[in-house]
């Protein structure tokens, strides 16, 4: 088929011949059942529909289908999977940085997005990378506090 | 701290981390049809005529014709249409619902859709408006009087904004059909609610309605009221196709038709004798928009707070809520709250600066002490503990010394030519936990169950809804220390009318207070009366605490809340004079909610509504421009991200309530009272003004600034 393309999403290779103007956010949703990326907006604002394109934190919402032809995807189905996670399952977890939990998956994808490429980072440093990441619940304190006790805690995983 | 206020993890943790809860809008969509909603384009009208195009088979037009039982839905009042009868009263009225198998094609054929109206003259302006939906008034002592006698008397406006809520989740259900029978699952903060209205709306019996929560994405207050007007148009359609219906709003529609925080004007008149207030004359008027929704009870906790945490001695309040031709108000964290607060505590401020007074100062000479009346001639049965929670907070944020180094600078020529200054502000608030007056003991009367099988796990059965605040933890916690049982043993779920007792709503700062209470006495019983091996359950009903002066709403005469949760907050702010802006640069909290059940999730709950607060106080502003709201985006209303507020300071203070379980109070709605008149007071203090409205934005400043300018 002319329009086919090719990605791998969560660790599998997957080929989507469907319409390319289609959003990411819905086709992960609608085709793919992943329904833990979540919609807040649609419009690149909110940050609810973070994954992780070869490796940049990106908002499903404003990818369309033809873009992610060979890329690498990553969901929060495919990360959890991980130990990273668990770790910042873990810290969130220790200070109950999850309220409601509809930002909750593109906030721990943001925080996996900063901590590999800066380890150790500031509490600036954490405040600016989540600052695309939008959460009504929390006022941020608790999830500023889970990225820093990940990163001390999960030492030598990032 | 008692051992039980030491956090445990979340219950809802792992799920909502790992991406696999499930929200409403997560459910699959083969075989559930999409509804949505042909809304009016104008403010006020006759519709004439609604001109479907050709529908496709599969595809239907639902409206007023196809509701079986009666087209209202059931609030307070029951003027909400479900869909519109003959006229629409604002933009975003639901008219009908075009409801198919496609989205894309449900939208295709709203998008051709043509409403005929006859536009009738619409009112936009509260002031304006002779359509009174409620009016209140009470008085306490002589206010005549007290003017008479008055040294000085103050007079002032206080104006705020609409507020929206932006949880992350939009609103949304659906409804599912078989053999006759209804079920509605979703975002839904008031299980109840909803299926009372479904019940008035469809004419069926109560039992064959049933209403569950799903996974929630915040609620705040605005999924209170709205849900049972999704639900009923959702019900109505389901019924009469047989099938499961599904109404998922996106973001523009969500903002555009739900409820927000009312707009108010409150108008103060004061009298001072002495360098003393002897007297209050207030007047408080809320926007309502089209509908009445929850505007009464809005207005009742407006009005009874209207004076403050203060002793005043002669009071005199007038509310009215009035009805304009905008989406309705309802329901916002603080529910009518935030508004007087904010007039009061800006109030204080400037008459204390008239005076010369140092304005925390002023406050304190007036904060009303444990046994003293309210303003409702109730009394505050228990301690007042606002002294050492603003002594806390003064010393953690530096209060005096940076007052007076900003108060002394805005008085500086050289100043005026630097491009930062700064300012720090104070307010002291409270929260009355519970319904207002009676509503606990003559409206709600909360009923809770534990069921205990055979082999010894409890299942807590209530209708209190977990929207992200955490109650299901907290529940747990509770039922578990009394039985002293391991905290696996005890079974919560997300509630189901089909299974769970009334125990109320998840609103008014009630749900650890009086649910909570009741979950605690349940379990003692269970504990003594529990027999190994078999099922076993146990109902606690809710009885009126003793101790409380009956309250009287017809006169606004006595006990309004029996407990009152306390705050003082503080808030440092840098303005940059060439552009305006405002930063927060730092924030300090006290909250008394009681003993928290749960450390971590009370700080999570104070932070959360503080930082909506001061969002309310300089960055969240919507306006409607002839009916029309013109922030309907994330882009155009801005709510605080993860840097605007980098440095706030959240402390807790523990004053217990007698009747709260393990002497715990109100605390979901607290910290939503005090922010914005804490960030205006900062603003005053760095611009040397005084101000009187919220939200105050970049725009605002410049005005000031361009008057400070040509005033020399
Ligand atoms: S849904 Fe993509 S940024 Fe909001
Ligand atoms: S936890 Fe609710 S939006 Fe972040």
């Amino acid at each position: 088929m002319a329009n086919e393309i090719k990605f791998i999403l969560n660790g599998q290779e997957q080929v989507y011949d469907g319409n390319l103007a289609a959003r990411l956010l819905d086709v992960l949703r609608e085709k793919f059942n992943l329904t833990g990326t979540k919609s807040g907006c649609k419009e690149g604002e909110c940050g609810a529909c973070s994954v992780i394109i070869d490796g940049k934190l990106m908002n499903s919402c404003l990818i369309a289908m033809g873009r992610v032809d060979g890329s690498t995807i990553l969901t929060i189905e495919g990360y959890s999977e991980t130990e990273r996670f668990l770790a910042l399952s873990d810290a969130y977890e220790s200070v109950s940085a999850v309220q409601c939990g509809f930002c909750t998956p593109g906030m721990i994808l943001a925080s996996e997005s900063i901590l590999s490429s800066n380890p150790h980072p500031s509490e600036e440093e954490v405040r600016i990378g989540i600052s695309g990441n939008l959460c009504r619940c929390t006022g941020y304190n608790s999830i500023v506090k889970a990225i820093g006790i990940a990163a001390e805690k999960g030492s030598g995983l990032w | 701290m008692k051992p039980i206020s030491k956090s445990i993890p979340k219950r809802d943790h792992l799920t909502k981390a790992n991406g696999s809860a499930m929200y409403v809008c997560d459910y699959p969509t083969e075989d559930v049809l999409f509804g949505k909603l042909l809304r009016s384009g104008v403010p006020k009208a006759n519709i004439l005529n609604v001109k479907l195009p050709g529908l496709p088979e599969g595809y239907h037009y639902i409206d007023k014709n196809d509701v079986p039982g009666t087209n209202q839905v059931a609030i307070v009042l029951k003027d909400t249409p479900v869909f519109a009868e003959s006229t629409v009263e604002h933009i975003g009225d639901p008219i009908g619902m075009i409801v198919g198998p496609n989205e894309h094609e449900v939208n295709r054929l709203l998008n051709e859709t043509k409403i005929e109206y006859k536009e009738l003259e619409p009112v936009f302006d509260v002031k304006k408006s002779d359509v009174v939906f409620f009016d209140y008034n009470y008085e306490k002592g002589d206010i005549e009087k007290a003017f008479i006698e008055a040294d000085k008397i103050f007079e002032e406006e206080f104006e705020t904004g609409l507020q929206e809520h932006m949880y992350l989740e939009t609103n949304g259900l659906i409804a599912d059909y078989s053999n006759g029978k209804i079920h509605i699952h979703g975002s839904i903060q008031c299980p109840y609610f909803v299926h009372d209205a479904v019940v008035h709306a469809m004419g069926i019996k109560h039992e064959d309605v049933s209403v569950a929560q799903d996974t929630m994405g915040g609620g705040f207050g605005g999924k209170e009221d709205h849900p049972s007007v999704m639900a009923c148009q959702a019900a109505v359609a389901a019924y009469k196709l047989k099938k499961s219906v599904r109404i998922i709003y996106d973001r523009k529609e969500d903002v555009e038709a739900t409820s927000k925080r009312h707009p108010s004007f409150c108008h103060y008149k004061v009298a001072v004798k002495d360098n003393h207030i002897t007297g209050m004359q207030i007047n408080v008027l809320y926007d309502a928009g089209a509908y009445t929704t929850l505007s009464p009870v809005v207005l009742q906790r407006g009005i009874i707070g209207a004076c403050g945490i203060y002793n005043v001695p002669n009071l005199k309040v007038h509310g009215q809520a009035r009805k304009t031709n905008t989406v309705p108000s309802g329901a916002f964290r603080g529910f009518g709250a935030p508004q007087t607060f904010f007039a009061v505590e800006m109030m204080m401020t400037h008459i204390a600066k008239d005076l010369g007074i140092d304005p925390v100062e002023f406050k304190l000479k007036h904060v009303s002490k444990q046994g003293e009346l309210t303003s409702t001639s109730g009394k505050f049965h228990e301690p007042v503990p606002i002294p050492s929670m603003i002594d806390r907070v003064i010393k953690a944020s530096d209060y005096y010394k940076k007052k007076e180094k900003y108060e002394k600078s805005t008085r500086l020529k050289s100043t005026h030519t630097k491009r930062y200054r700064r300012g720090i502000g104070l307010s002291a608030v409270y929260h009355g936990g519970g319904f207002t007056g009676n509503g606990e003991r003559d409206l709600i009367k909360a009923v809770v169950k534990l069921k205990k099988d055979p082999i010894g796990n409890v299942e807590i059965l209530t209708a209190i809804t977990d929207m992200g605040q955490g109650i299901n933890t907290v529940f747990a916690k509770i039922v578990s220390q009394e039985l002293n049982l391991p905290i696996d043993r005890i079974i919560i779920n997300y509630p189901d009318t089909s299974k769970v007792p009334n125990s109320g709503p998840t609103v008014a700062s009630r749900s650890v207070m009086i649910v909570g209470e009741l979950l605690r006495k349940a379990a003692a019983k269970l504990k003594e009366d529990w027999i190994d091996g078999r099922e076993q359950i146990i109902e606690e009903h809710y009885k009126h605490p003793e101790f409380l002066i009956p309250f009287d709403l017809s006169t606004f005469y006595g006990d309004a809340y029996p407990s009152y949760s306390w705050a003082v907050n503080a808030v440092e702010v840098e303005i940059d004079t060439y552009t305006g802006c405002i930063d927060v640069i730092g924030a300090w909290g006290s909250f008394d909610v009681g003993t928290p059940i749960d450390e971590n999730i009370v700080i999570g709950q104070m932070e959360g509504g503080f930082l909506q607060s001061i969002g309310y106080g300089m960055m969240e502003k919507m306006t409607a421009v002839n009916g029309r709201i013109r922030n309907n985006t994330f882009s155009d209303y801005i709510i605080p991200t993860a840097v605007d507020v980098p440095n706030m300071h959240v402390m807790l203070h523990v004053e217990d309530y007698s009747h709260g379980p393990y002497g715990a109070k109100g605390a979901g709605e607290l910290p939503h009272v005090g922010g914005a008149p804490a960030v205006i007071d900062a603003i005053q203090n760095a611009l040397g003004v005084t101000l009187n409205k919220t939200p105050f934005l970049a725009e605002d400043v410049m005005d000031v600034l361009r008057r400070q300018k040509s005033n020399g």
